[in-house]
């Protein structure tokens, strides 16, 4: 009973969260209300004895992404006043990309069957924990396909860094392995001066 | 169990473990807060100490009511929410902080068997709770509207996001060692020897240096820099909910103690069998100490890191090293046929 009271909680807050970030005016609030989804969305992985899922989902998305979305957003200049003006230019258009989306969700749901089989998978992975489970899946069944997607993500990176990265002059930079490399016999003379002449700025004879 | 049963009988049956479960949080709540409380005592007196002074010691003897009487004060105060500022995330941020900071003690074992939840995936849980911690400093500098607390709250999210991928890395080689992500079975792992000592030993030493800068202290300290930043984050705050912040700090300390207690240091193991007449847990709580002593003892010593070494120790060094040490205790266990069994 209390399981299923649950689900109805988290299920509801999902859904009512994933609708305020769409709804919400502030940008920071959309980001809070899609980490409130991600947190439901453990949630339910709970319920369903996905404790593995459910914790890489907070640590991942909820402690990594969306501190990175909310720290882009954070620094954006976003104006308000602007945008809602320029909300009636892009109506037709983004009304008509929405209804398109939604009648085809609409026929997808309507033509949606439940396999029979999948009903009755197992819950439970023959006495292991789902940790292993899952290890044992990704690194033997699905072991290419794992690496491929790392290898996509790895490109990804890559490519995100070369776009954006710039190397300006005259920034000053603390190079430790040369500050390291230096010995004193390269930044030190020690003259022995005499009395009355002082130094002069020649370099050394 | 005697107690549970009495409240079964007392309470009903849904009510009853209920009425447990709240005595057994609360059981490990107050304590906590006891100690979070001497913690600022003792790192005043400990800093007191380190630089020849005498530290506080005018309320109670030896000053020992001092914690006491800055909690009256700061409760005391009035609480002060910027016109600009955006009210609920500025209250909500603190109370986040605070919150989590207990949170994370629900997986926490203390003894063998003494543990509120005895999760499977505790470790994942705790690192969970501690990269979420991330958000009350971030909401409170954004939500304070003022460019010191937005400044501290942007250096917060950068570091710590930085400083969790080593962390994550590190736990990776603890887990490979002891073969579950269950704490007590990482604790029980240990029974043959520390993690602290042994292959893992350099994990040991980045695993707590990475903890400085999680946990926001000295020489990491950027997210509240008053040379630059006033108070850095909490530069807006007041009264309790400053102190919550200021709390939930202390509690983290405590809490990456025990964790580094839990991982290297054999939790509630002692040192040699022929000590285990001394109880589990006062091992556990000697290991924290010592671990917390090292945290005053570091912010005594050290001055603060610039930024840009802070992020270059962090994604440089630390990353490269706790990534090579994965590799390397993996291909060590592997070669010397000690890989902890798997399969269920």
């Amino acid at each position: 009973m209390i399981s299923s009271l649950l689900f109805y909680l988290f299920a509801g807050v999902l859904l009512a969260s994933a609708t305020m970030v769409v709804a919400a005016r502030n940008p920071v609030h959309a980001v809070l209300f899609l980490i409130l989804c991600f947190f439901n969305a453990a949630g339910l992985f709970l319920l369903m004895g996905a404790e593995f899922l459910a914790f890489i989902l907070m640590i991942v998305y909820v402690g990594a992404v969306a501190v990175l979305f909310l720290f882009v957003v954070m620094m954006l200049d976003i104006n308000l006043r602007r945008m809602r003006q320029e909300f009636k230019r892009h109506l037709p258009l983004g009304g008509a990309v929405a209804l398109i989306l939604a009648a085809q969700l609409v026929l997808l749901a309507m033509a949606w069957k439940t396999d029979p089989k999948a009903l009755s998978v197992p819950m439970a992975t023959n006495g292991l924990d789902n940790t292993r489970a899952l290890g044992g899946l990704l690194y033997t069944q699905y072991f290419y396909p794992f690496q491929v997607s790392g290898f996509i993500l790895l490109v990804a990176m890559v490519g995100a860094i070369t776009l954006t990265l710039r190397t300006r002059k005259g920034v000053l930079r603390q190079n430790v392995t040369r500050q390291l490399d230096r010995s004193v016999a390269e930044v030190l003379e020690i003259h022995k001066v005499p009395i009355g002449q002082g130094i002069s700025d020649d370099p050394k004879p | 169990m005697i107690i549970p049963t009495f409240l079964t009988s007392l309470l009903g049956p849904f009510l009853g473990p209920l009425a447990w479960m709240v005595l057994k949080i609360i059981a490990i709540i107050l304590p906590l807060l006891g100690a979070i409380a001497y913690l600022t005592y003792a790192e005043r007196k400990v800093m007191a100490a380190m630089q020849r002074r005498r530290g506080p010691n005018a309320i109670g003897p030896f000053g020992l009511l001092q914690p006491i009487a800055d909690g009256l004060k700061l409760l005391g105060k009035e609480t002060i929410i910027p016109t600009g500022a955006n009210k609920l995330l500025f209250i909500f941020a603190p109370l986040l902080t605070f919150t989590l900071a207990l949170a994370a003690w629900a997986v926490v074992p203390f003894e063998q068997g003494v543990v509120l939840a005895d999760i499977n995936v505790g470790v994942l849980y705790l690192f969970a709770i501690s990269s979420l911690s991330v958000y009350g400093i971030i909401l409170a500098g954004w939500a304070s509207n003022s460019k010191y607390a937005f400044l501290g709250g942007m250096r917060a999210a950068a570091q710590m996001i930085s400083y969790e991928v080593s962390i994550g890395l590190i736990i990776v080689t603890v887990l490979l060692k002891a073969g579950s992500l269950n704490l007590s079975h990482i604790v029980e792992a240990q029974r043959q020897g520390w993690f602290a000592f042994g292959l893992l030993f350099p994990m040991f030493i980045l695993f707590f240096i990475s903890g400085l800068a999680e946990t926001n202290r000295n020489p990491f300290d950027l997210p509240e820099g008053e040379s630059e930043l006033v108070g850095g984050f909490n530069t807006e705050y007041s009264s309790m909910t400053f102190a919550l912040f200021f709390l939930g700090e202390y509690a983290n300390m405590i809490l990456i103690s025990a964790m580094t207690s839990i991982l290297f240091l054999g939790g509630w193991l002692p040192p040699v069998a022929w000590l285990s007449f001394i109880p589990g847990f006062i091992w556990f709580f000697a290991k924290i100490a010592l671990c917390l002593f090292v945290f005053l003892w570091v912010r005594a010593t050290l001055p603060r890191y610039r930024y840009d070494q802070l992020m270059r120790i962090g994604w440089k060094v630390f990353l490269p090293l706790s990534l090579l040490w994965v590799v390397v205790t993996a291909g060590y266990l592997v070669a010397s046929g000690t890989l902890p069994h798997t399969g269920g």
